[in-house]
């Protein structure tokens, strides 16, 4: 069973314009039909300008569309009065680190969001505690915000979003304003999150080495999926991905040139370590 | 650097005036300031400074820091004094053309200093041993009887805490902005003071677009995070009074009765 599903999801801005030119407004997501079962690990990746980002802001009511239906565990979004359950069910973590923490001190701001819904102070600890362990942050429990690193604080963001115990995560390109040491402990955390407490998540991003561990990648161009499946159906396609302005992992690449220059290799790696063993294999 | 500059100026530690719950500190610190005011003779005054001579011994703070703040309002105490030596009534012990003083005025002179002097002291002890969380914490919950009179005590406390997150991240962007228009050739440091003015636009502008932005993309985060104003919010914090606050309460009731006593009776 599909946790979320959209059924040809459109959106578009409206203009501030009195006049609204209907044949010039252009659709930012149009037509999206884009599902994710109950623990599954899907990244969606696009250009810029692509609407993955739109997407996101649809997945936890953010956004209404204006065209088309999105449902969550079976709730339309447009359901105002379902408004909290579904934001409580699916979290949004944003791009900027910086921008989404509201407190001054990391606990506190952890504890913000299970606190807007009510929960008892002790239980408030307990998913706290647990929240920031999840992420390896405890012992930082106690800091200023302003003062961690940008991998540091994307984790707290995490973290504040964990407390709330969602079913299901979605990041729209967290680890873009980060540097390579962040990155690798933000994505390490979230897949860590996904295959031992069972959160689903989605995670928007242009950068496919992150998307390698993932279950299923789905492509986006102006406002339309183009294609899905495994990491390693997505990424054979080296063409069809060039076409659309985005890289495949550097693994792949390699290979898929060694390939054009007329090296016989039938598969395409997607890491570095499979790209070892099978250049090993055919070079050796 | 702008960056070194702290807002507020707790100083930490885990002395008993750091452990004191908030909001009794600041009840106390407010009953101190009416105390100050209400002493009508020297035996009042000394009970009520030997109070803030302990709370200041007991802050654990260094000497140092009060002095810092004490020099801030040198000039004010100074003036006032001044002032209040030349006003009083009655015989004069020395007298210059209109300029007198009088046993009064040496005695109100020496009573607004002591009593200004007492006000900052008790003041830096509240802001040296709490930090600013805790503060807006216990202003929230004090200010909360307010709410019946219509005022939005959760929005209030709420601003400060965005305020107050925000101060060091606005801060560091500021110094990111004036080395950026300084590496494309602003001068910042010479000219005239309206030049100087002038020469701040270009680093405002910036870091206000910035500072909307921001606001855009907390107001966002935080309406993921289920933010629906005060209404049905619980605190994971929750404040309780412990013996020593009590304790606390009951030393400032005594020097009440002991100031009151004075008054009427010394």
């Amino acid at each position: 069973m599909e946790f979320i599903k959209t059924e040809n999801l459109s959106f578009y801005y409206e203009s501030e314009e009195d006049e609204i030119q209907f044949d010039t407004v252009q659709n930012v997501l149009d037509g999206v039909c884009f599902s994710v079962k109950r623990g599954e690990f899907v990244a969606v990746i696009g250009h810029n300008g692509s609407g993955k980002s739109t997407l996101s802001k649809h997945l936890n009511a953010i956004l209404l569309p204006t065209g088309g239906k999105v449902y969550v565990d079976g709730t339309d979004t447009q359901e105002e009065d379902k408004l909290y359950d579904i934001r409580r069910k699916v979290g949004l973590v944003l791009q900027n680190p910086d921008n989404q923490l509201v407190a001054s001190i990391v606990e506190e701001d952890v504890a913000f969001g299970p606190e807007n819904m009510g929960v008892e102070p002790e239980e408030i600890r307990r998913r706290v505690d647990k929240a920031l362990k999840a992420v390896d942050m405890y012992e930082y429990r106690l800091h200023a915000p302003h003062k961690l690193s940008g991998g540091q604080k994307q984790r707290i963001a995490i973290a504040g979003i964990l407390a709330m115990e969602p079913d299901c995560i979605v990041l729209d390109e967290p680890t873009a304003m980060l540097d390579p040491k962040g990155r690798e402990e933000v994505i390490s955390a979230i897949t860590r999150l996904n295959r031992e407490q069972g959160i689903t998540v989605v995670l928007i991003t242009h950068n496919m080495e992150e998307t390698v561990d993932c279950h299923r990648v789905v492509v986006m161009d102006k406002g339309r999926i183009l294609r899905e499946g495994t990491p390693r159906e997505v990424f054979s396609q080296v063409e069809f991905i060039r076409r659309h302005r985005l890289d495949v992992p550097q693994a792949t690449e390699l290979c898929a040139k060694l390939q054009a220059s007329g090296l016989k290799i039938d598969k395409l790696p997607l890491d570095a370590k499979e790209c070892i063993d099978l250049l090993s294999e055919v070079l050796i | 650097m702008i960056r070194d500059i702290t807002l507020g100026q707790y100083f930490p530690g885990n002395g008993i005036l750091h452990r004191l719950d908030p909001r009794v500190k600041v009840l106390m610190l407010i009953s101190v300031i009416v105390l100050i005011f209400c002493t009508f003779n020297f035996f009042a005054l000394s009970v009520v400074v030997a109070l803030v001579a302990a709370s200041v011994i007991m802050s654990k703070v260094p000497l140092k820091l009060y002095l810092k703040s004490m020099k801030a309002i040198i000039i004010v105490i100074l003036i006032t004094s001044l002032l209040n030596l030349f006003y009083g009534t009655g015989e004069a012990i020395a007298q210059w053309w209109i300029f007198k003083i009088t046993q009064a005025g040496i005695r109100n002179a020496v009573f607004v200093a002591v009593r200004i002097i007492s006000l900052v002291m008790v003041s830096s002890v509240l802001t040296f041993t709490t930090s600013p969380t805790d503060l807006t914490d216990a202003l929230e919950r004090l200010m909360k009887p307010l709410g019946i009179f219509k005022v939005k005590t959760h929005e209030i406390a709420m601003m400060m805490t965005i305020a107050l997150r925000f101060v060091p991240t606005l801060l560091e962007e500021t110094d990111k902005i004036m080395s950026a228009q300084k590496a494309r050739g602003a001068d910042m440091e010479s000219g005239n003071l309206i030049k100087r003015i002038k020469a701040l636009v270009p680093i405002l502008i910036p870091l206000f677009v910035s500072a909307f932005r921001r606001a855009y993309d907390l107001a966002m985060a935080m309406e993921c995070r289920c933010y629906q104003g005060g209404k049905g919010r619980t605190r994971m914090k929750q404040l309780r009074m412990h013996g020593r606050d009590f304790a606390a309460v009951a030393v400032v009731a005594a020097v009440l009765a002991g100031v009151i006593l004075c008054n009427i009776f010394l």
